[in-house]
């Protein structure tokens, strides 16, 4: 049985490993998306005029009160009409799909950046304020104090956050398979359907996606203890 | 005695006039002016609520006054009106003057990230743009003056409050400020940690440093300081020499003040 999953032309191993380099490469895009927006969001909130932290409200409370798969058909129906309406007004008569891929990292970058939001603004705030003080009493411009004081130490607090948002982001690209996008669950999906084997389709791709989180889970365990570094710490874990 | 400052034809090290502050409805500073002769010792002293910190953050805007003029060797800062009332102009200027000011916080505010001698060479690398390994050589001779050859290499959690402080006090001092601001430097120590503290800044005091001191060490205050202002309630009640001050008290509210804390 496990013939099914041979490389080439007779089995689904490359189907299968493609689509589990397309989840990754859709997991990380949507990742940085949400990392970038995320801080946009979360710095309007926390220092923006107000039109840029009603905004950023908005976004987040909608955002997260309304299902990822929601944002995905709606980006994906709803964006391609408004890049043919958009393409219309420039006189571009033709209709305009937009491909699975950026929709997928668009929707899926938006839900994250959501997400992400809140953990960054969290940690942010959690930094004592003495330690901007002492930076700003020494001269430290604005621009210096971020990059050398305030995301170093914000990075403390946001690193577990922003790890369970990756997960949640990984996890959430499976939902890009409703738009025919080639990823790991759609290659299983497909692989099931024409060898009537789900079992093992299935199993192989919740190794391939546990394999995916036990790795990051290293990952950021290992960025968060360098982001703690100077701490003392209550306890050892 | 710390040796005496510099007052005849010369510029204030630095010059309060008429500084007002407020918090919401709370007026902190009530038109308070001040000044600190280059060399001069200067103790802020009164009960909490008078006044005195927040003089001190005013000095290197990390309050920003509602009204009043604060110079700084002589150079003004520059305000104007912003939408939420008085603000800096010129953030550049503002940057420069913070840079000539050194602050020492009564929480150390060490940076929690960075070793010790990471701590000291940050603003001078990064803001005064010296090359690193002359910075380094710095910060170690800092180190020895303060007595922390040893806890170069440490993280400030791993180290005592005192440690802490005098850490704090060679950051400040490798930026070589011409004005020096203590907050409150020893409030937050164990007693016996107290004095390895005040002993630093004794030394700097006697090595010719421009002081402003918020303290509640009367005793550290009558010795080192050529100037004592008791504020009361936003305004300065009175000012005088250690000896007038702490011998011969006019105020009755300073008086109270000093009987209070034993030193009458």
């Amino acid at each position: 049985m496990l013939d099914l999953l041979r490389f080439g032309s007779d089995g689904w191993g490359d189907e299968i490993a493609n689509g589990a380099v397309m989840t990754l490469m859709v997991a990380i895009s949507a990742y940085l998306i949400g990392i970038v927006v995320g801080s946009g969001a979360a710095a309007a909130k926390l220092s923006g005029p107000a039109p840029l932290r009603w905004l950023a409200a908005l976004y987040t409370t909608v955002v997260r009160g309304v299902p990822a798969l929601l944002v995905i058909w709606l980006l994906f129906f709803g964006g391609s009409g408004l890049v043919t309406w958009v393409a219309g007004l420039f006189g571009y008569g033709g209709r305009v799909d937009l491909s699975a891929f950026a929709v997928g990292v668009a929707a899926v970058g938006i839900v994250s950046g959501a997400y992400a939001t809140e953990v960054i603004r969290g940690a942010v705030r959690a930094v004592p304020k003495g330690q901007l003080e002492a930076a700003r009493a020494l001269g430290m411009g604005r621009l210096l104090i971020l990059r050398r004081i305030l995301i170093p130490q914000a990075l403390r607090y946001a690193l577990p956050g922003l790890g369970n948002v990756w997960q949640m982001t990984l996890k959430d690209t499976t939902l890009v398979s409703v738009v025919s996008l080639a990823e790991l669950m759609r290659q299983a999906y497909l692989g099931m359907q024409s060898t009537r084997q789900p079992f093992l389709f299935y199993l192989t791709a919740a190794i391939l996606y546990m394999i995916m989180t036990t790795c990051s889970e290293a990952l950021f365990r290992a960025l968060s203890r360098r982001a703690e570094r100077g701490v003392r710490r209550a306890v050892a874990n | 005695m710390p040796p005496a400052p510099i007052v005849s034809g010369s510029v204030p090290a630095v010059e309060v006039e008429a500084l007002h502050k407020r918090f919401g409805d709370n007026e902190v500073l009530k038109g308070v002016s001040l000044n600190a002769a280059e060399g001069e010792v200067v103790a802020l002293i009164g009960s909490s609520g008078s006044g005195k910190s927040t003089l001190l953050r005013c000095i290197n805007l990390l309050e920003i006054p509602d009204d009043g003029i604060v110079r700084i060797g002589g150079e003004q800062i520059a305000m104007k009106r912003g939408r939420h009332g008085a603000m800096p102009a010129d953030g550049r200027q503002v940057e420069r003057i913070r840079q000539r000011c050194g602050m020492v916080f009564q929480s150390f505010n060490l940076w929690t990230h960075m070793t010790v001698l990471e701590n000291i060479i940050e603003a001078p690398v990064h803001v005064l743009k010296q090359p690193k390994d002359q910075a380094i050589a710095k910060a170690e001779a800092l180190l020895a003056k303060v007595g922390l050859s040893a806890k170069r290499d440490a993280y400030p959690s791993q180290m005592s409050g005192g440690q802490q402080q005098r850490a704090a006090i060679a950051r400040m001092l490798a930026m070589e400020p011409k004005v020096m601001l203590f907050d409150e430097p020893t409030s937050a120590l164990d007693p016996e940690l107290v004095g390895e503290v005040l002993k630093v800044i004794r030394d700097l005091a006697m090595e010719g440093a421009t002081m402003l001191i918020v303290t509640h060490e009367m005793a550290f205050a009558r010795e080192v300081s050529h100037k004592v202002v008791f504020l009361h309630q936003g305004r300065i009640e009175e000012q005088g020499t250690p000896a007038e001050l702490f011998g011969n008290p006019k105020s009755e509210r300073c008086r109270q003040f000093l009987s209070r804390e034993g030193q009458r």
